[in-house]
């Protein structure tokens, strides 16, 4: 073999590789892990990506280097792929009505107008009204 | 680094939709041009997937193959500061090596069978990385002007079809800026330092310059093809866009150095607004990139000869009830 520049290359006995062999064997590389990462004390932790490890101690390892090292970390979690269940995108229409409940938003009920139709019918002083024209006069 | 990877032009435009669901193509076409991204689950026409694998692959390899040349320099770099710099920027890469092999791990490949077909010489990965780092001067050039093309390209691709590949691309690219920042200040401190140290840096830009010209691939065919896979938002931008966009920030800042860029055709044409340049030896790229280089067998030995010495480890660790499951996003 051509001498290497690299002398730490030159003292390994590096292998001829021209057999085409299959070099890793399936599940070589374990199993996948989902990584969640929490970036301060009090944040949610958010899906980050993914790890492979042969368990969840050395997942948590390996997360920490690969998603840890870089930026500001709190905590992290690791969940094995096969025990996420996720919904599916085509179901997503599932969502679709979501918008359309405008009676779970706070800002679709509004009954000043009815309050002081009746306040007037009926002789009721409008509190506010009173605080308006102090505030000019003064 | 290193994103660019070389598509092949030479099948049948037709072929890559041939057999697929009008309906569900329709579909995933118009998803795309609404801009929404494609989830791994999500249909898919079969060229979308295959072209992806592809594509994240060689990017995947490209980093861990990239760590090479520059990793032998950490030993070797002048000053502590400067080591621990270099140990961070390898590390970094090899991170983007796991990050891609995830977000083509979504598409159904499994890392055993990539990392296989690296070793084997059935995937390719960037030809620079085909090349030694001669001196201290060439890995100052490489991680300034490689990350700088790779940043480029990176960038361009970030804004793709693929969910999980354009997630993984954002990191990167926020990584990337400190790799970019690291090589230009190694660049300038030679550039700017003794006789020898200057001309240390110029021999270094000397002998990489082709490499760069290569890096981001032959001038493009524009081929049906190559229009289905920018439709799809699989090519973002043609190999001579990036080239060009590459010319034109970052020549100037060699010409801000006094060093000479070894093309005395190289210059901004005022009126077409377009660099004018020698077009690198391709007769080369294509010999280097089927692996007739000064690096590729030591590269893929040294890969081999990690990944082999290391299997017993793996092997002992993989308990009887492990069930590999393609990874979610
Ligand atoms: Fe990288
Ligand atoms: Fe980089």
């Amino acid at each position: 073999m051509k001498k290497s520049i690299d002398p730490r290359i030159n003292r390994l006995d590096l292998p001829e590789n021209k057999d085409g062999k299959e070099i890793l064997h399936a599940l070589e590389e374990w199993e996948t892990y989902e990584v969640f990462h929490q970036k301060k004390r009090g944040d949610q932790h958010i899906h980050t990506g993914i790890v492979h490890a042969a368990n969840p101690e050395l997942a948590l390892i390996m997360a920490k280097e690969a998603f840890g090292r870089r930026r500001q970390t709190a905590n992290l979690w690791v969940v094995r792929s096969k025990d996420v269940t996720a919904s599916l995108y085509e179901d997503a229409d599932i969502f679709l009505t979501t918008p359309e409940k405008t009676y779970r938003e706070a800002s679709d009920y509004y009954c000043m107008d009815r309050i002081r139709k009746y306040q007037q019918e009926h002789g009721i002083k409008d509190r506010k009204e009173d605080r308006r024209k102090k505030k000019e006069s003064d | 680094m290193y994103g660019n990877t070389y598509i092949e032009l030479s099948d049948k435009a037709k072929s890559l939709l041939e057999g697929e669901d009008p309906q569900k193509l329709a579909e995933f076409e118009a998803r795309i041009a609404a801009g929404e991204k494609i989830e791994p689950k999500d249909w898919m026409p079969k060229a979308y997937r295959k072209q992806l694998i592809r594509m994240i692959e060689q990017h995947a390899h490209s980093e861990i193959v990239g760590a090479l040349p520059e990793g032998t320099w950490i030993t070797r770099a002048p000053g502590f500061r400067r080591k621990l710099a270099l140990m961070a920027k390898v590390q970094d890469e090899v991170g983007h090596a796991q990050l891609l092999y995830s977000a083509a791990e979504t598409l159904g490949k499994t890392r055993e069978n990539m990392l296989n077909d690296l070793i084997n010489g059935k995937s390719k990965y960037s030809n620079v990385f085909n090349y030694p780092a001669l001196t201290w001067a060439d890995t100052a050039i490489i991680s300034w002007l490689i990350d700088a093309g790779a940043i480029i390209n990176q960038v361009t691709n970030s804004k793709g079809s693929y969910g999980p590949y354009c997630r993984a691309l954002e990191r990167i690219c926020s990584e990337e800026s400190f790799h970019l920042k690291y090589g230009h200040d190694n660049v300038v401190f030679l550039a700017t330092g003794t006789p020898q140290q200057r001309e240390m840096v110029q021999e270094a830009l000397n002998r990489w310059w082709q490499p760069i010209m290569h890096f981001h691939g032959p001038p493009d065919k524009i081929s049906d093809h190559t229009e289905i896979l920018m439709r799809w938002k699989v090519k973002m931008a043609t190999n001579d866009d990036m080239r060009e966009r590459f010319l034109d920030e970052y020549v100037p800042k060699i010409w801000d150095l006094g060093l000479t860029i070894p093309d005395q055709k190289l210059k901004k044409n005022e009126k077409t607004g377009k660099w004018e340049y020698t077009e690198p030896d391709w007769e080369e790229f294509k010999r280097v990139i089927n692996g007739d280089g000064p690096c590729n067998k030591e590269r893929l030995q040294v890969r081999r000869w990690a990944v082999e010495r290391g299997a017993w480890v793996r092997r002992a660790l993989i308990k009887a009830d492990s069930k590999y499951t393609v990874p979610l996003a």
